[in-house]
């Protein structure tokens, strides 16, 4: 970026600085430690200068914003344009419990829906399963049919509102649900946006919500991208998720590699199905976390943006530029949230959120400081809300696109992590790919290393969390309970036992009949599940059909 | 040479939160201790079965879900029915403050929250292990 003439001063004052000024100074003063290291356990030196982003071309590595490959931004003009979505990650209890948290967040000045589901939600189990047990609405809405999705959106208009759901394994089941929502109020698929997160490969590496083997699963995914790039154009049928590789321990390296595989693993799947690159490609989004250490966070998100358009053209041939861009959701870290005075987590979510948008994200949850006792009560999501509306509004860092760019540090650190994901694509090759690696174990050991090393690192105070191992304070820390009403479950109950008895049983146990003649075989299965859903079938018999025809998976047991 | 302390770490419920109870399986394995791990979705059932099978002095289970309430004290009725109520059984992941002395009062004799050092969580189970005679 800099002339070789003056990289030459630069290299020779850096030298005179070295022997002068810094010893001095180091002699006075020595250093806190002897090395310094990022939240990943990345080494940090002491200065970057324009030696180390030295021989890159500006318009190859960062290039205009809105333009190849994207390092600086999606958009040309970015949030000058238009802000990020605050999307707010909700759920708990009943379908109206759930409502009624959407409109309340809606009021607040959130601009885009994102929904949390129960875990029997995300395995595929209906409340009333003997699986369910204790579990309803503990840590997000439970949905068993299109009656539930109903009352989930009531009063709230889907044509205009973009809506994200958190669903994975029986993704293409629930999505089946809002599109059999939306056609019965009469607002044409096409005018819907959202995404739903359909991605399973981070479900085996790392979040664990999985139902079925790899296969079927990939072609149940395969399946929402042919289904929806006709008839749902809007809408996102996957979001690529790292998010919760690093949850589960992960560095902000792994994260970025190990989410670009995937991403292209759906790519190679995607075009061994016959489609066009161009036609899904378009669609596929992304969802990566926001952690503590800000400059790693930001130089990952741009990385990540250049390597994806990068391998999008280069590798898979995409012409639409379209197809190049990663548009990106972020939540902050939830794993860096601490039980110990959890109002500091106020301040930890500001730091991560601000390295979101400065890393160019399009759309942001921010997390509430009680979320290490259970779900965020209404008090604590307005609070994680306000901190983005502060961001946007007040502290003028969306007055300018990619603020950072050009910061020596942020450019190194940058090509480091862009580095490392590409010798982390190396070794998956090297295992066969990223489903063989998955059954090798191979990533779920890389992030258990990790997730040891971190606890290791607090453990030892190598590494200081405020407030855990420093800072302590004994006191008992104030959060407002929020629980889950057993007034939602019993209520719950009697709907699914009312709709199992209202419905036309014929009609549900030939949709179920067609629908598993179609898992069985290779015709897309999307419109069979949205026939099951219009008759009325519950997530856990379509889910049962498909446990049935497909199996279920058993991952590699380590740690 | 005393005997290895056995630990059965388990994850009940549908919870697939499993960094801490892989980070603690390790910790106490890094201990000295004989750690099995059952993976997860495990029911009460399940756990208390393993735990008989492998003879261990106690079981460490993790939920981060909010099923604690309906996992964790199921664990300790079925382990008396079994009569192996002197398997001691801890628990840990996102509990509310309000539901810790209720755990307790079912039988579970620790419970620890995020935040706490894997030196407390090593100690409860060496002193678990040696009262058990292990």
């Amino acid at each position: 970026m800099a002339d070789a003439e003056d990289l030459e001063a630069v290299k020779a004052r850096l030298k005179t600085w070295e022997g002068t000024t810094l010893k001095d100074s180091l002699k006075a003063l020595p250093e806190r430690r002897k090395e310094f290291v990022t939240t990943s356990s990345r080494s940090v030196r002491r200065l970057y200068t324009p030696l180390d982003v030295a021989g890159k071309s500006y318009s190859e590595r960062l290039g205009n914003p809105g333009e190849f490959p994207f390092t600086r931004g999606i958009h040309p003009t970015m949030y000058r344009g238009r802000l990020w979505t605050m999307r707010m990650f909700s759920g708990y209890g009943s379908a109206e419990d759930t409502n009624k948290r959407f409109k309340y967040l809606i009021e607040h000045g959130e601009t885009g829906l994102s929904v949390a589901f129960d875990m029997p939600t995300l395995y595929g189990y209906d409340t009333d399963a003997k699986e369910a047990k204790g579990e309803f609405g503990t840590c997000g809405v439970a949905v068993s049919s299109v009656e539930d999705m109903e009352i989930l959106f009531n009063a709230i208009d889907v044509a205009r509102v973009s809506t994200s759901m958190t669903i994975n394994s029986p993704a293409s089941v629930v999505w089946a649900m809002y599109l059999a929502m939306a056609e019965k109020r009469d607002v044409p698929w096409t005018k819907l946006r959202g995404t739903i997160q359909n991605d399973i490969l981070k479900e085996y590496e790392a979040q664990k919500e999985w139902i079925f083997p790899p296969e079927p699963s990939m072609r149940l995914v395969v399946d929402t991208f042919e289904f929806g790039a006709k008839e749902v154009p809007q809408w996102n049928p996957i979001s690529i998720s790292g998010y919760h590789i690093r949850e589960a321990g992960a560095t902000a390296g792994q994260e970025l590699a190990f989410t670009l595989a995937n991403g292209m693993e759906y790519v190679r799947w995607g075009i061994d199905r016959g489609l066009r690159v161009d036609d899904f490609a378009p669609r596929l989004s992304f969802f990566f976390n926001a952690h503590n250490d800000l400059f790693e966070e930001i130089a990952k998100y741009r990385a990540a943006r250049r390597i994806w358009a990068r391998e999008m053209r280069d590798t898979f041939g995409a012409k639409n530029p379209r197809s190049w861009l990663l548009r990106t959701h972020a939540q902050t870290a939830g794993v860096s949230l601490t039980a110990q005075q959890p109002e500091m987590n106020i301040v930890r979510t500001t730091i991560q959120a601000l390295a979101a948008v400065l890393g160019g994200t399009q759309s942001l949850h921010t997390n509430s400081y009680d979320e290490a006792y259970q779900v965020p009560g209404e008090k604590a999501v307005r609070i994680a809300l306000r901190t983005q509306q502060i961001l946007a509004h007040e502290s003028g860092v969306a007055n300018t696109v990619d603020p950072l760019g050009g910061s020596y540090y942020l450019e190194a650190l940058t090509d480091e992590l862009e580095e490392e994901a590409y010798r982390y694509f190396d070794r998956i090759q090297e295992l066969g790919g990223v489903i063989p690696a998955i059954r090798k174990g191979f990533f779920q050991q890389e992030i258990a290393n990790s997730a040891y090393r971190y606890q290791m690192e607090i453990e030892d105070k190598e590494r200081i969390i405020v407030g855990v191992n420093d800072f302590v304070v004994d006191e008992q820390p104030e959060v407002e309970p929020l629980k889950v009403s057993e007034a939602s479950y019993r209520a719950q109950l009697e709907r699914l036992k009312r709709m199992r008895r209202t419905r036309d049983s014929k009609k549900h146990e030939r949709a179920l009949d067609r629908l598993r003649r179609a898992c069985d075989g290779d015709d897309n299965t999307m419109p069979l599940i949205l026939d099951a859903v219009r008759a009325r079938a519950t997530l856990g018999e379509i889910c049962d059909v498909m446990r049935e025809v497909f199996g279920v998976w058993e991952e590699p047991l380590l740690y | 040479m005393a005997t290895k302390i056995r630990v059965l770490i388990a994850k009940p419920g549908l919870d697939g939160h499993d960094r801490g109870a892989k980070v603690i399986a390790r910790a106490l394995r890094d201990a000295g201790m004989e750690v099995i791990y059952t993976g997860l979705r495990q029911t009460p059932e399940d756990i208390v079965e393993a735990a008989i099978q492998e003879d261990v002095d106690a079981i460490g289970l993790s939920c981060l879900s909010g099923a604690h309430m309906a996992l964790f004290p199921e664990v300790v009725k079925l382990l008396r029915k079994r009569k192996a109520g002197d398997i001691v059984v801890a628990g840990g992941g996102i509990i509310p403050e309000d539901d810790v002395p209720k755990l307790k009062k079912a039988g579970i004799k620790a419970v620890f929250g995020p935040g706490t050092p894997l030196s407390d969580v090593v100690e409860f189970f060496q002193k678990a292990g040696k009262a058990k005679g292990a």
